[in-house]
């Protein structure tokens, strides 16, 4: 009885100091505690709603761990074939021009099954915008080697540690698309952090505005974590990826348009 | 009518445009037409082949085994097709590049020094032309004023200047054609 | 007269797509039905209509931006020939499962492998059984002149978007390389609005729309399949193309679709020299497959010679169709072979006729 009078006198607009945006709707998302994917969910979101883009937004959903991404939107959205969102987010913005596109993709959808479609999307310059999450494994089917898994890294299919002699090296796909003409925008981000997360929405604000203005791909890594894949509790996950994920993948603007 | 007709050469030869002015020939007189041609790497310098119909009537089969008609440009199709004209049917040849000449004694069969007239004429490019109107001259089934007409149609407009040297290969054709064994 | 042109195959069906209101192509080349592509660039249908045509990375990426645009609730196709309609069947199923009306043309090819750039009809199983995985059935249109090209197009989609679902023509090299005078319908206006389950962005009067092929609930999942299958029903029903032609008063019948139909009307004119009263049975829709309709044929009939360049997959449905009452035998070629007319004569007599 005495919560609920202190809730009342709480529950004032002039107290209210942080709202869930109206863009993510109230199901209970699937994804473990302490993975990167809720949080970068709620700033591409707080950014649709920010922007007031609402109604010219269509989402792409790819394979992995945010298959159904589309249950957490209150957006369109397609789910595509497994790394196929690039061509998908193509059929749709060449024949809506004037819509905002985005894909949302994993390690595995964007640089592994989907190199091709990765690559071709940001060499024609699609006026499209690719959020790329790399937790260096395969979260969805139980945290297998990914392209972007890091030299000795354990998964279940390296169980020793990836081996770069018989199992190739990671794969650093950001920069390599930086290196194409028809990108415009390529940074790498996290979440981990209050401060990683405040740099990241920039960079979801950045990316939309440049879509808008019809000069390229934009590309934003977001390194995270897979605590449950990691098979750490999550804030030694974090650490670990602080250690270990941050040295390969150096966060920061990679390519950025000339006008800024 | 129905006119089952087999040209061959060589790539390059203007095979397959002959073949597609007579066509539009047809569709110039209301007649059903249809051209098949063989397609793929040997297009590009090897054989080439189109059968034509043209018919009063819809027309069955677009692929066919057996001619009314062949028109022979090189000795690999002479050696090829040579066997699949009707008894009864014709075959017009150029001389030129024909080692064997044509040996049935059941079809009638012509002679046209194209390649040699195209060379006088100082432009090879008519060398199917000349054909044409040999062929024509033995077998009238188009008039010769459809003939230019699907000639315009299926030329380029960017060509159009040369429908006037066309049209004197066609005539050509008709003045050069030999009887070599008739029926 | 003037309004008929001469043109392939693959070009018919290129013009009519423009002429049909398309709003994209997505395709990638392949031979022998690269004219598609070529004629559509050298069209510029962004000037005359606004259509938009785009050569993809591969035939994957091709089949996933016509998922895309058609889950916008455009009007688009590709094209391709055997090979790479394989390459395309995993979308394909993607396609069928979220229900998405589109138009897919396969000028096929024999097989299998790269086999060879000849005509083939060894893609019959693929098209009618469902080439990708799941239960899923695409609507096949079997065109057997270059007219019928141009005609399938405005039809496949009307049939698309009566029934969401996707389309396919399949026709062959030789109906797709082969020229015949064509005459083409009016320019249709692209479409201005767009099906209610598009997804064009969310306004405030509706849930958001969602193009998904995936339901984790198995329960659902099964009312959803259960849908599907009514929907198939539906199309089996009303949607059966096909013609008899010389069918009057005969005793045997071939049964072909596309170029072997051509073939077979030759062989019907030469065995009729002989005396043979054999007529053609051309299914149109492939699927929906005319069962009901061969059946009834058969009835008045002493056997059935079912042709197709394929080692024998119509037959299958043939057989079904006629249910053990009269003989069912298959004719055909392969590896880009054409069988010719006096062929299936032959093959007539002694597989029917003889046997």
């Amino acid at each position: 009885m005495a919560d609920q009078i202190l809730n009342k006198e709480l529950i004032k607009p002039e107290n209210l100091v942080y709202k869930k945006t109206k863009i993510l709707n109230d199901n209970v998302m699937h994804y473990c505690p302490g993975c990167g994917h809720g949080t970068a969910h709620r700033l591409i979101a707080e950014v649709i709603e920010e922007m007031d883009i609402q109604s010219d937004v269509i989402g792409i959903a790819p394979v992995g761990c945010s298959v159904l991404m589309y249950n957490y939107f209150n957006i369109d959205m397609q789910e595509a074939s497994h790394g196929r969102a690039p061509a998908v987010a193509t059929g749709v913005k060449r024949l809506w021009p004037d819509k905002t596109v985005f894909t949302y993709q994993g390690d595995g959808d964007l640089a592994a099954i989907g190199t091709a479609e990765t690559i071709h999307a940001c060499n024609r310059g699609e006026n499209i915008t690719i959020f790329f999450i790399n937790n260096g494994i395969y979260g969805m089917t139980g945290g297998q080697m990914a392209p972007t898994t890091l030299e000795g890294m354990k998964s279940s299919t390296t169980p020793y540690g990836r081996n770069i002699a018989m199992m190739g090296n990671p794969l650093k796909i950001t920069e390599l698309v930086a290196q194409l003409p028809g990108t415009c925008y390529v940074t790498r981000q996290a979440v981990h952090t209050p401060s990683s997360v405040r740099k990241t929405k920039k960079a979801i604000r950045k990316a939309l505005e440049y879509q808008k203005k019809n000069i390229g791909t934009s590309f934003i890594e977001v390194v995270s974590n897979c605590n449950s894949g990691w098979k750490m509790p999550p804030v030694q996950a974090n650490e670990w990826m602080e250690e270990n994920m941050f040295p390969f993948f150096q966060l920061g603007d990679i390519k950025v348009p000339e006008e800024d | 009518m129905t006119e089952e007709l087999i040209i061959a050469g060589f790539g390059g030869q203007g095979v397959l445009s002959m073949g597609k002015i007579l066509c539009y020939s047809g569709v110039m007189q209301d007649q059903e037409v249809s051209w098949m041609p063989s397609y793929g790497p040997e297009m590009r310098g090897g054989t080439a082949n189109v059968t034509v119909i043209l018919s009063d009537n819809r027309i069955s089969s677009p692929i066919l085994n057996a001619f009314d008609s062949a028109i022979i440009l090189n000795q690999q199709s002479m050696d090829k097709f040579e066997q699949t004209v009707k008894p009864g049917g014709v075959l017009i040849f150029d001389g030129n590049g024909i080692t064997r000449e044509p040996e049935r004694k059941d079809i009638n069969i012509y002679r046209a020094d194209a390649a040699a007239e195209a060379s006088k004429m100082e432009s090879a490019k008519t060398f199917n032309m000349i054909m044409l109107g040999a062929y024509l001259k033995v077998k009238p089934l188009v008039k010769v004023e459809n003939v230019l007409k699907g000639l315009e149609k299926s030329l380029p407009a960017r060509y159009h200047h040369l429908l006037g040297l066309n049209e004197k290969a066609l005539q050509r054709g008709f003045e050069i054609v030999q009887e070599i064994h008739i029926l | 007269m003037e309004e008929y042109k001469l043109m392939k195959g693959n070009e018919a069906i290129a013009e009519a797509a423009i002429l049909a209101g398309t709003d994209g192509y997505f395709g990638y080349p392949i031979t022998p039905q690269s004219e598609v592509m070529e004629y559509l660039t050298m069209e510029k249908p962004e000037e005359r209509t606004g259509m938009v045509v785009l050569q993809a990375e591969s035939e994957v990426a091709s089949i996933n931006m016509l998922y895309g645009a058609a889950g916008s609730g455009k009007k688009v196709m590709t094209s391709s020939s055997s090979p790479g309609i394989s390459l395309m069947q995993e979308g394909i199923s993607y396609l069928a499962g979220a229900e998405l009306p589109c138009l897919i043309v396969n000028v096929a090819r024999g097989g299998p492998g790269l086999g060879t750039i000849q005509p083939g009809q060894a893609d019959y199983f693929q098209a009618t059984k469902g080439g990708g995985h799941g239960d899923y059935h695409l609507i096949v249109l079997a065109p057997a002149s270059v007219q019928e090209m141009a005609d399938f197009v405005s039809m496949a989609y009307d049939l698309a978007f009566k029934y969401r679902n996707p389309v396919m023509i399949l026709s062959d090299g030789a109906i797709g390389q082969m020229m015949e005078k064509v005459k083409f319908k009016k320019q249709q206006e692209r479409m201005k609005t767009q099906p209610g389950w598009a997804t064009v962005g969310k306004t405030p009067d509706r849930e958001p729309n969602i193009i998904t092929s995936l339901d984790l609930d198995p329960a659902r999942h099964e009312r959803f399949n259960i849908k599907l299958q009514k929907k198939y029903e539906k199309i089996q029903k009303e949607e059966v193309l096909f013609e008899e032609i010389a069918c009057d008063d005969i005793d045997y019948a071939f049964v072909a679709y596309g170029t072997s139909a051509r073939i077979c009307q030759k062989s019907i004119e030469l065995a009729r020299e002989e005396g043979i009263k054999v007529g053609l049975f051309r299914p149109i829709s492939l699927w929906p497959f005319p069962y009901k309709e061969v059946g009834k044929i058969a009835d008045r009939l002493k056997g059935i010679l079912s042709v197709e360049l394929s080692a024998g997959q119509m037959v299958e449905d043939v057989r079904l169709a006629v249910n053990g009452k009269i003989k069912v035998e298959h004719y055909g070629r392969m590896g880009g072979m054409i069988p010719t007319p006096e062929e299936i004569v032959l093959a007539l007599k002694k597989q029917i006729i003889g046997g």
